[in-house]
């Protein structure tokens, strides 16, 4: 079960309150980008084994988008933070350099 | 003009708990910049309660305001007073980048009261309600089994539940059985 801190309510939701929302941080390619930038937008997601960013939403509940960092593989959850942000806060990284030294995700480390 | 009637109209359950339809009451849903001057005299004028912080409840009887989310209110109103109290905020807010809404007659209210009352919440909502944990003067937003809802403490031992209207009918069956004679768990 994963339990994750809605940044927005302050509330400690469990799964079922919440709604997964994909990969975090995309980088929208729409009109005008090459078909092979569009075609990454589209398709091409991060399935790490280890230190993974989401998107989540407080589904029942407040109803606000919040960002996750946590491990896929121990399910251990490093933090979450606000929606209105393209990449994760430096505490967020920070606490994850604690636990998972040397850890990359995508252009982040 | 047709006489408006609750939901259920004031259905009722005894069990380990006393679980029973409230009847109609008045609710706008108030969107908004919580920390708007406005805003908070609008609430004020409507209610007599401040804004309330994150996840308070300011409520006495049927009149008050609850912390919906970061940007929502609901504001409890008697029903009669609604359409009257919704048009002085609309006036009230009409400068302002907000949004005041009627939503009485979209949504239930449920009390569920007696000794164990946290046990039948716990049954259907995945909360930690133990009394350390969670008290009257605190809202909490969640689903009730399949469907969502909120709710809160007036007491030590009464709890106000709202849920939309549609959905009603299976949250009062819900409580009903999460209140069945004999089913107390004992954890609260």
């Amino acid at each position: 079960m994963l339990i994750l801190n809605c940044p927005y309510c302050g509330v400690d939701a469990e799964e079922t309150e919440l709604a997964a929302g994909g990969e975090a941080h995309l980088k929208r390619f729409g009109p005008g980008s090459s078909e092979d930038e569009f075609h990454d937008y589209l398709f091409m997601r991060e399935n790490p084994k280890g230190v993974h960013f989401e998107r989540w939403r407080h589904a029942n509940g407040c109803g606000k988008w919040f960002h996750a960092a946590r491990c896929t593989q121990t399910l251990e959850v490093f933090g979450t933070y606000s929606a209105q942000t393209t990449e994760p806060p430096q505490e967020i990284k920070d606490a994850i350099t604690a636990k998972r030294p040397g850890w990359t995700w995508r252009n982040l480390s | 003009m047709s006489e408006p009637i609750s939901a259920l109209n004031h259905a009722s359950f005894s069990g380990i708990a006393m679980v029973e339809e409230c009847g109609l009451q008045g609710m706008i849903t108030l969107r908004g910049d919580l920390s708007d001057k406005v805003l908070a005299k609008a609430v004020k004028d409507a209610t007599g309660q401040k804004v309330p912080a994150q996840r308070e409840v300011l409520v006495k009887g049927d009149t008050g305001v609850a912390w919906m989310s970061t940007d929502e209110l609901l504001v409890l109103v008697p029903y009669a007073e609604v359409e009257a109290k919704l048009a002085d905020m609309a006036g009230a807010l009409s400068g302002t980048h907000a949004l005041a809404v009627n939503v009485s007659d979209a949504r239930a209210v449920f009390s569920v009261s007696g000794p164990s009352a946290r046990e039948v919440l716990g049954k259907v909502a995945p909360v930690e309600l133990s009394a350390e944990a969670f008290q009257p003067g605190q809202i909490r937003r969640s689903r009730l089994a399949q469907v969502a809802g909120a709710f809160w403490m007036d007491d030590a031992e009464t709890f106000r539940v709202v849920c939309f209207r549609s959905a009603a009918d299976y949250v009062f069956n819900l409580l009903k059985v999460a209140a069945q004679p004999g089913s107390e768990v004992g954890v609260y």
